[in-house]
């Protein structure tokens, strides 16, 4: 192939290329776009799985015996937890938007922190159970689908440490740059929602 | 990923990246590169897929098993749907000609996600190795391209994983790329540039996807269920374990209906591009041709249950999916319409592309006309799993798809490389592909009405001549790609130069030279509010009937 | 002299509808109608291949008479007329396919009910919906509940019942009422016969082509399907779901006996022990 330009590009460095058109500045930062955009998209991953579990349930009969009343106690406190967390988190972006950078970073600590409380809860919830994964569709249903939401809290957890870590940069996050923090954020929040959606779904239903 | 970071100086360029021939080897993150790499890419896996078309059509020129053993003939149909859907039509018809073209006719200098876009192309290759390994390494997967258990949970455990995993990457890829294509398309626009003033095929790249990111993420879900019966024996559909094996054909159809849309709106969307250019004509009824495409995205995701007519469905369901799959003949139908009218007292040039645009037209129809039929059950509970179910689809995707990709590749080969290729071969190579895949197609309809069941090694005696016909016409179209290959490779050296804008085009990416710079133009992006304004001086046609052009107008 | 547009579309058009006709009529793409749910299916598909030619040919015809009439010729570098569009067809051709799809819509459905397939499958009328919704506490008599199939109408009278059970790779067909076990279906005709089907290990499906008729068999989800066969002959069964490396191999007969021939049969292969 023949290049009838010569290469003028500033080519890529560690992500600051294109750049050098000035009206490249004009265009908005789309991050948080393709955030949302990535996020309905898992939410439809999470609408299959409860499909799947509400057509498992409407249809199939359990096996005499596999039908189980959920201890509440535990869910209902980690449910608690996550939803507590949310609101941390909201109040960490609020300390970044006054510039309190300490604060900000003390809020995301404890956030992580009743994230990885979540998932210990979880954890224990699981040895406890009466039933193990491939004992029933309920049971095998079940883990699944709090499963894959706890990889979502565990990564979610792993996000805010990293902009934990990195907002101990002076400079890193301003009340105008803070792309990281925003969608950690967002992330969180959507997990939020989608555990409230499973509660709702597994135990209460 | 940045790419609103503050303008920099940038003096002398950096040339981290490769800039001859092995861009197309690097990770390079210029939409053109990663469109041809996605074109050439799939062209290769194109190649796969057609041997493996090859050995089914050889297997099915005599009635008895005899040319592969029973449990290959199952793998290589299953790679052979695998490969030709994941690796060749959807990363070209989206990847391949979006990347490439969509950034241009924006009027950006790249996509919106760079990275991303390279992240997503560079998962393809491996992912279809991998896919293609698994037959060398104890055998592919050997339970169709649909996997429904409890077939897929009982076969060889190896080959089904291994056929999972890659769909994962390739459903992750198509995301990726999805997401892309909507940021870009919503939010990248030049400024003054509206939605209603874009070319079709950004409208049917949306439709797209939208339909990428709704539906592929279902079918990635349901896999992973599917794994875990197969892995940690659960038993989600799996029947000895309580498990219910129709859950998983809602779910999976629920991904692949759409992908059908996947498949051919960005077809759709290419076909608008190229008949306007080489009718010298504006494209009729625009509005009505957004419209329509967001009818089949809305359409397109709740017909799926169509495909289960026979399964453990109830009636009220075959009822309501019946209707809502005829439906979709009426927009599409539309896009016909409007693709004659645009033709019509057009000036048009008998070229490649639009005789393979015009071969797509009416194999398509078609195809759709089949298709109407299947959605009404009693038809389809005949038919259904059957050669005319096979013959039917492969009118859409082959004869639709395939065709346009063929198309595209005659009308923007001058853009790729700055030569023409050689209408003679080209003739030629639509001469060869139109009757070599009418021939092996159509009479598959026949044989599915008369009582051939898809996915066999072995068929009644009676059957043999119309078979043995389908393979030579397969043959033919193995044969049809000598000419195109031939033609490719001596023109890409030797062609006549194109100049920037071979076909006095108006959409933008025809106002750069061939091939265009790195950014796209050197100078500042043209503002294209008409692409389709073509159409002679007044008072030179009969211009009784065209009242429509203040009517289709978005200003005065 | 100059024939008027109107005229000629008037003439193609008749023209297009007696080729569709002919083609429905007269070209046999089917093979032979052995039930009585035949005859019913084969009056749609002629409705569909009617329709199907005439939309065909007629776009084929514009396209090729377009490529033909509208071409360019060398060194023309004129552009066509600016024809942006036009409201009226566009009413037109979103119109007509929409009456014609829905009129198919109908047509099918009542086609589909002749053939018996909207009648009830688990035979308690509307309370199907309810007993979706309890079936979680309904344990296990719900064993019996029909997923789907072609469930024998009411009027059918006297029905045959045959259990089929289909496993990699045949079909067993078993008479409970004479407790015969067979490796191919007999069926007399004139009479209905419902096949009461489930599968042993992974999903197969029941195909008579000669009767038009098919039903997947599903592990774990019984289904049905009835049919009255009526011209005596000997059928193919075919195994129309992909269901591992035999599938192309897993076939059996039905074969259909006038009444006295069946019964003939049915004795003398009834068991002797029959307590």
């Amino acid at each position: 192939m023949t290049t009838i330009t010569p290469i003028n590009s500033p080519s890529a460095t560690g992500g600051e290329a294109h750049d050098h058109h000035s009206e490249h500045g004009e265009h908005p930062d789309l991050r948080m776009f393709g955030l949302a955009t990535f996020l309905v998209a898992d939410a439809m991953t999470f609408a299959g799985f409860f499909a799947a579990y509400l057509t498992f349930r409407a249809v199939n009969p359990l096996p005499p015996g596999a039908i189980y009343e959920l201890e509440m106690v535990l869910p209902v406190i980690n449910t608690s937890i996550l939803i507590a967390s949310s609101f941390t988190f909201h109040r960490a972006s609020k300390e970044l938007m006054r510039g309190a950078m300490g604060a900000c970073r003390g809020w995301l600590l404890l956030t992580a922190v009743m994230g990885m409380a979540f998932l210990g809860g979880q954890m224990k919830e699981y040895f406890e159970l009466p039933f193990g994964l491939t004992d029933n569709l309920f049971a095998s249903t079940f883990y699944a689908l709090t499963g894959f939401h706890g990889l979502h809290v565990c990564l979610g957890a792993l996000m805010i440490l990293i902009v934990w870590a990195q907002a101990a940069q002076p400079g890193k996050f301003t009340p105008q740059q803070h792309f990281g923090i925003a969608a950690a954020e967002l992330y969180w929040h959507f997990v939020d929602v989608i555990w409230v959606i499973l509660f709702a779904l597994l135990y209460l239903l | 990923m940045t790419i609103a970071s503050p303008p920099s100086p940038s003096p002398q360029p950096l040339r981290l990246q490769p800039t001859g021939w092995l861009r197309y080897f690097s990770f390079s993150l210029d939409h053109k590169v990663i469109g041809l790499q996605y074109i050439v890419c799939g062209f290769l896996f194109y190649f796969v897929g057609g041997a493996l078309a090859g050995v089914i059509r050889t297997e099915l020129a005599t009635p008895i098993s005899d040319f592969v053993s029973r449990d290959t003939y199952n793998q290589v149909l299953t790679l052979h749907g695998t490969v030709m859907i994941f690796l060749w039509i959807v990363p070209v018809v989206n990847g391949g000609f979006g990347n490439y073209l969509i950034p241009f006719y924006v009027g950006a200098r790249d996509m919106a996600f760079p990275r991303l876009n390279a992240v997503a192309f560079w998962m393809i290759p491996p992912s279809g190795l991998l896919l293609i390994s698994s037959y060398f390494i104890g055998g592919a997967a050997q339970s169709g391209w649909t996997a429904y258990p409890p077939l897929s949970i009982t076969t060889p455990a190896m080959g089904q994983i291994l056929w999972i995993v890659s769909v994962l990457l390739l459903g992750g890829s198509s995301i990726f790329g999805g997401i892309n294509f909507i940021a870009t398309i919503l939010k990248f626009r030049q400024p003054g540039l509206k939605l209603m003033q874009l070319p079709m095929y950004c409208w049917a790249m949306l439709g797209t996807s939208i339909l990428v990111v709704l539906a592929t993420p279902v079918l990635a879900g349901t896999l992973i269920l599917l794994s875990m019966d197969i892995v940690a024996h659960t038993g989600f559909f799996n029947p000895a374990s309580g498990g219910n094996v129709v859950v998983y054909q809602h779910l999976f159809w629920f991904y692949s209906h759409p992908a059908v849309y996947i498949m051919v709106l960005p077809a759709f969307g290419l076909v608008s591009e190229i008949l306007p250019i080489h009718a010298r004509k504006p494209l009729f009824g625009y509005v009505t041709m957004v419209y329509s495409i967001m009818a089949i995205v809305v359409l397109g995701l709740v017909v799926w249950a169509h495909h289960m007519f026979t399964s453990g469905t109830p009636p009220w369901m075959r009822l309501f999916f019946t209707i809502a799959t005829a439906f979709i003949a009426v927009p599409t139908g539309i896009k016909f319409f409007n693709w004659i009218a645009t033709l019509w007292q057009g000036r048009l040039a008998l070229n490649s592309a639009m005789l393979f645009s015009c071969a797509f037209i009416l194999q398509f129809v078609f195809g759709g006309i089949t298709g109407v039929a299947l959605a009404q059950v009693p038809f389809d509970v005949h038919v259904h799993d059957t050669y005319f179910v096979v013959g039917h689809f492969h009118y859409i995707v082959y004869g639709g798809t395939v065709f346009v990709i063929f198309a595209s590749i005659y009308h923007w080969f001058p853009k790729f490389t700055g030569r023409m290729l050689d209408e003679n071969l080209g003739r030629l190579h639509l001469a060869l592909t139109f009757i070599g895949f009418n021939l092996c197609f159509a009479p598959q309809h026949w044989l599915g009405l008369n009582g051939m069941p898809r996915r066999v090694a072995e068929y009644d005696p009676q059957f043999t001549l119309v078979n043995q016909i389908s393979s030579v016409g397969a043959l033919l179209m193995a044969i049809s790609t000598v000419p195109f290959l031939i033609n490719v490779v001596v023109s890409m050296v030797r062609g006549t130069p194109s100049g920037p804008n071979p076909w006095r085009a108006l959409t933008p990416e025809w106002l750069t030279s061939s091939p265009p710079p790195v950014e796209n133009w050197k100078g500042a992006a043209p503002l294209v509010h008409e692409p389709y304004g073509y159409g002679g001086p007044a008072g030179v046609v009969d211009l009784n009937q065209a009242s429509g052009r203040d009517l289709w107008r978005n200003e005065p | 002299m100059r024939i008027p547009s109107a005229i000629l579309t008037l003439v193609v058009g008749m023209a297009l509808v007696l080729l569709g006709q002919w083609v429905a009529n007269d070209v046999n793409l089917l093979p032979e109608s052995a039930s009585v749910n035949a005859p019913v299916y084969d009056e749609l598909f002629r409705v569909l291949v009617a329709i199907g030619t005439m939309l065909l040919v007629g776009m084929t015809g514009v396209v090729i008479y377009s490529l033909v009439r509208f071409r360019r010729r060398d060194g023309d570098t004129q552009d066509g007329p600016a024809i942006e569009g036009n409201l009226s067809l566009e009413l037109f051709w979103t119109a007509i396919p929409a009456v014609v799809v829905l009129f198919l819509g109908i047509y099918s459905y009542d086609i589909y009910d002749r053939m018996g397939g909207m009648a009830d499958l688990n035979g308690h009328g509307m309370g199907h919906q309810a007993e979706l919704a309890s079936v979680r506490e309904s344990g296990p008599e719900d064993e019996n509940r029909i997923w789907g199939g072609i469930a024998p109408a009411q009027s059918s009278g006297d029905v045959i019942p045959v259990e089929v059970t289909a496993l990699q790779f045949a079909f067993i067909f078993h008479y409970p009422e004479q407790n015969i076990t067979s490796g191919e279906l007999h069926v007399p005709t004139g009479q209905t016969v419902e096949l009461r089907m489930k599968a042993n290990d992974v999903i197969h499906a029941f195909w008579v082509p000669e009767f038009r008729i098919k039903q997947d068999i599903i592990p774990g989800q019984p289904t049905v399907l009835s049919f009255t066969a009526r011209k005596a002959g000997d059928y193919p069964i075919v195994c129309a779901e992909l269901c591992g490396p035999y599938h192309g191999g897993m076939r059996s007969h039905v074969v259909v006996d006038e009444p006295e021939s069946f019964a003939t049969w049915v004795e003398t292969n009834t068991p002797a022990t029959l307590s």
